[in-house]
């Protein structure tokens, strides 16, 4: 039995809609130049020599003590996030999901702290380490009258890591609680079991795997920060700093080449964990609908110190944040405490801020609208067509969301310096800022096709058909009925994209020439300058123009977008 | 006001699916070979994974067959995709664009075939008015009840005049009482428009009250083509005879010709080409039968109930048990739980597989 005339018949149907077809091949091009190219070429850099195949190239970086250091500090820092995270996640999702809030106030702490990952740019969290527990931090030197106190180093940067990734833990495993059927754990508490042993023996159980999926994304994306190591690392390099220093101090394309692989490699053995295994796992375990709605706690030797931790948690968070508008204003941090729009004004007169400003804004925003309509684009083929070919670009998708910045980042130097394949064709791209908006298309392509992904699958398959069998071609379909049921996710998509790529550096500081100035390449040296007051300043714009954009979006979605207006699952 | 009404034929058409557990291919449908009339009102009729959704879908052109050919009137269409085929669906999801209102939603195909704006209002009107919806153009359709629903979908289907219409469970979305009323009116849309008509449901009721004729198909096989009567009283194996309706199974032999031997009596049975001499099994429909002090088959009541038309009995015959409704009980002795009595068939309701 062979299915040959079907999959003859497919192929014909799709090749009779020139549009859908041009658009698959164009998109497996993009994909394969701009993601699976760039790290095509590290290996072929680091596993290739003059005389063929060698692993000399790994033995020589194998060789630098500083790049054992640095494998060791990053796994031992990606470990310790991970696992704080994920418990610091789990006691806010627990908190919100079981325990009753009493108070507005508790509420609005925990949406905000919801919101943070998605607004915060880079170093904001190390800048503002910097100014409290520094040697001139506030609460250091003033309060403690500590005159000597490092933050820089391991605990640096795992405390900051920690406080920027918790909010993504959190939401995952409000997520999962939100899943458990109440009576579960009703049933328990009925045969006797104290609260306690109820989370022990029911709810631990069931969200463990889920729990393991929040270490694993964490621990990724701790492995991956360029950023923080940066500021805060001190002379605490990361995997990722070194291999920037590799390539920016020493020059050695190759060996940041080698080390860029074996980075590479670690997060993609975690993530095809954690998409494969961990993720399958912590979801299949839960039924999936709640039968009726939990009975909260209201036991007030429960929720009063459960509250409490959790406020303080995220007050310190919130006033990490404020902490750096402030630094932007003091005349000079821990020493002279009167307002000044002195660094403000340095900014725009000295320090070409408008510029920086223009520019980042302008990449950003052309890159914004061309990453949601293609991830939209991905997500309907993905959900909605069969082809051939699908599969590969449902992975190349995903593959992008593993690949650190740093590795892009060498990447595209080794593979368009000189053209494709050293050939000179795109070697035009090079230096340019289409290279940079690339950049922030392929770092936001995968949340965006994520999101785009998860509305789909909302929507009923029959609703597209109908249309088609209505007579609408592939396109007709997409912009008629798709496009405007995933309005809402096409315009965070948008936003999230702009967000994240007014915010990036990790790929984007290899790749940026001195013609274009962004707003995080300017933090990022003046903060290892030590100029704090202007690296303020600089986050400061940068955290109005972020947290603008999701107000703007959140109020556009709510006066105009599709969810309120109509039930999309019938 | 079809244009055209077109006929489906369908040559040897297969399709293979791939087990997602045992990763091997098994047949989702097997030669199916249909012949539907232009202007009929076909029925696929059968339990669910038995393959008829996957029939429609293929005249439709969602999936493609792995073997056979699809015309749709003289065209083969295997190759056509469902947006160049002349077919129409109605959705058992409804499918309505959510995003429209009942007019937009109704003119989407209209607008597609780029018709000039008074002839496209004119047309909705029209069809709206046919299936009962006059004055609803501006209501969003989560403002209209699941039947109203099931209306506009039909509209929106009927107003593009395909030469097919293609129903996929269009009603088990709906109560059982608007199931009832809406499968008339689905009749007297389709006869008013006379328009070739294909309908998918596993309601075996359903499809006797509206077919013209009735395709009844089991695990990717199809197992009958005739009119629902037919199906009814002269059932082409088991499957059918216990899908269609109930029917007792009675163990017998035939004597002669239209004549069997059930448990040593003779008794009068339609047996059709079966051998004489041979084994067979009788198909007793529930109310071809009743209860008597004397008869022909001697049984013992093991449940008796009154269910208002008619009074509810088990009996055994040998080992058979055997479902016998006595319709009208206030007319007739009502047996008691391990009473005896006689069966007496009713003429011309047995017939012999």
């Amino acid at each position: 039995m062979a299915k040959s005339q079907s999959a003859s018949l497919d192929r014909k149907k799709l090749l009779g809609d020139p549009i859908m077809v041009t658009t698959i091949v164009l998109l497996i091009v993009f994909l394969t130049v701009f993601i699976l190219y760039p790290l095509a070429i590290l290996l072929v850099d680091s596993f290739i020599g003059d005389h063929g195949l060698t692993l000399d190239t790994f033995k020589r970086v194998m060789d630098l003590s500083n790049f054992r250091k640095a494998i060791t500090n990053t796994l031992k820092v990606g470990f310790v996030v991970g696992i704080a995270s994920a418990l610091i996640g789990l006691l806010f999702a627990y908190v919100e999901e079981y325990v009753k809030l009493r108070t507005k106030f508790m509420g609005g702490l925990f949406k905000v702290v919801s919101m943070l990952p998605v607004v915060s740019p880079p170093f904001v969290l190390s800048l503002s380490m910097i100014m409290l527990f520094g040697k001139a931090g506030i609460i250091t030197r003033f309060l403690l009258k500590i005159y000597d106190n490092s933050v820089y180093g391991f605990w640096g940067i795992t405390i900051v890591q920690t406080l920027t990734f918790f909010p993504v833990c959190y939401m995952m495993m409000k997520g999962l609680l939100k899943n458990i059927d109440p009576s579960l754990e009703e049933a328990a508490r009925d045969m006797g079991a104290s609260r306690f042993k109820v989370f022990m023996t029911v709810t631990f159980p069931l969200i463990l795997p889920g729990l393991g999926n929040a270490f694993l994304v964490t621990f990724i994306e701790s492995i991956a920060d360029f950023a923080n190591p940066m500021i805060i690392g001190g002379s605490y390099d990361t995997l990722a700093t070194t291999i920037y220093l590799q390539i920016t101090g020493a020059y050695d394309k190759q060996g940041a080449a080698a080390m860029a692989v074996v980075l590479l490699v670690i997060t993609l053995l975690m993530f095809v964990v954690q998409k494969y295994y961990l993720e399958r796992k912590s979801t299949a375990t839960l039924s999936g609908k709640a039968s009726r709605e939990r009975m909260l706690i209201t036991d007030k030797s429960v929720t009063l110190p459960l509250t409490i931790m959790c406020s303080a948690l995220a007050l310190f968070v919130i006033m990490m944040y404020i902490c750096v508008p402030f630094g932007a204003m003091f005349k000079t941090w821990g020493y002279d405490f009167h307002l000044t729009f002195k660094w403000i004004k340095l900014v725009f007169t000295k320090y070409k801020g408008l510029k920086a400003f223009k520019d980042s804004f302008v990449l950003s925003l052309i890159a914004a609208p061309i990453t949601a309509l293609l991830s939209m684009i991905i997500s309907y083929l993905v959900v909605k067509r069969k082809f051939k070919g699908k599969g590969f670009i449902e992975a190349v998708s995903m593959l992008a969301m593993a690949v650190p910045g740093t590795v892009l980042g060498i990447g595209y130097i080794r593979g368009f310096s000189g053209g494709l394949f050293g050939s000179g064709i795109l070697q035009g791209l090079y230096g340019t800022g289409v290279i940079l908006v690339i950049v922030f298309v392929v770092r936001s392509l995968p949340t965006g096709t994520r999101s785009g992904i998860s509305a789909l699958r909302q929507i009923d398959k029959s609703i597209e058909e109908s249309a088609y069998d209505m007579g609408a071609d592939s396109f007709k379909v997409f912009m008629t009925v798709t496009l405007p049921l995933i309005k809402d996710s096409f315009l965070s998509g948008f936003v999230t994209s702009f967000v994240r790529s007014i915010t990036a550096i990790s790929a984007i500081i290899l790749l940026v020439t001195p013609s274009y100035l962004l707003i995080t390449v300017q933090i990022n040296e003046f903060a290892e300058k030590g100029s704090y007051g202007i690296a303020c300043a600089f986050a400061t714009i940068l955290i109005i123009i972020t947290y603008g954009s999701v107000l703007l979006m959140n109020f556009i979605i709510k006066h105009f977008g599709t969810s309120r207006r109509i039930k999309v699952k019938e | 006001m079809a244009k055209e009404k077109k006929g489906v034929r369908l040559e040897h058409i297969s399709k293979i699916y791939k087990d997602p557990k045992t990763g091997k291919n098994f047949y989702a449908v097997k030669d199916a070979n249909l012949e539907i009339e232009p202007g009929s009102f076909v029925t696929l009729l059968g339990p669910s994974g038995c393959g008829k959704t996957t029939t429609l879908r293929m005249i439709a052109g969602f999936e493609s067959p792995d073997e056979g050919e699809i015309y749709l009137g003289d065209e083969p269409i295997n190759a056509l995709t469902p947006n160049k085929r002349d077919t129409a669906m109605v959705f058992q999801s409804y499918a309505l664009l959510p995003h429209y209102n009942i007019f937009d939603n109704v003119a989407y195909g209209l607008k597609l075939r780029k018709m000039d704006k008074n002839v496209i209002k004119k047309k909705v009107t029209d069809i709206l008015d046919l299936v009962g919806l006059q004055g609803m153009e501006n209501r969003m359709t989560n403002q209209l009840s699941g039947g109203q629903q099931q209306r506009v979908a039909l509209a929106r289907a009927l107003v593009i005049e395909p030469g097919v219409l293609l129903f996929d469970e269009p009603l088990s979305n709906l109560d059982a009482k608007l199931r009832v009323s809406m499968r008339t009116e689905i009749r007297r849309i389709q006869q008013e428009a006379g328009i070739t008509a294909i309908y998918v449901t596993h309601d075996q009721s359903e499809a006797m009250a509206i077919s013209d004729k009735v395709i009844i198909m089991n695990k990717g096989l199809v197992e009958q083509i005739s009119t629902p009567q037919e199906a009814y009283y002269y059932p082409n194996n088991q499957f059918v005879a216990d899908f269609i309706g109930e029917a007792n199974f009675l163990k017998a032999t035939v004597d002669a010709q239209d004549m069997v031997n059930i448990n040593g009596s003779k008794v009068k049975c339609a047996t059709g080409s079966l051998a004489v001499g041979g084994d067979c099994n009788v198909v007793l429909r529930p109310e071809g039968a009743s209860l008597s002090d004397t008869g022909m088959l001697k049984v013992k009541v093991v449940y008796s109930c009154f269910m208002g038309p008619y009074q509810d009995y088990h009996v055994a015959v040998g080992d058979t048990l055997v479902k016998i409704q006595d319709y009208n009980p206030k007319n007739s002795k009502i047996y008691k739980v391990g009473d005896e009595a006689y069966l007496n068939f009713a003429d011309n309701t047995l017939y012999a597989l």
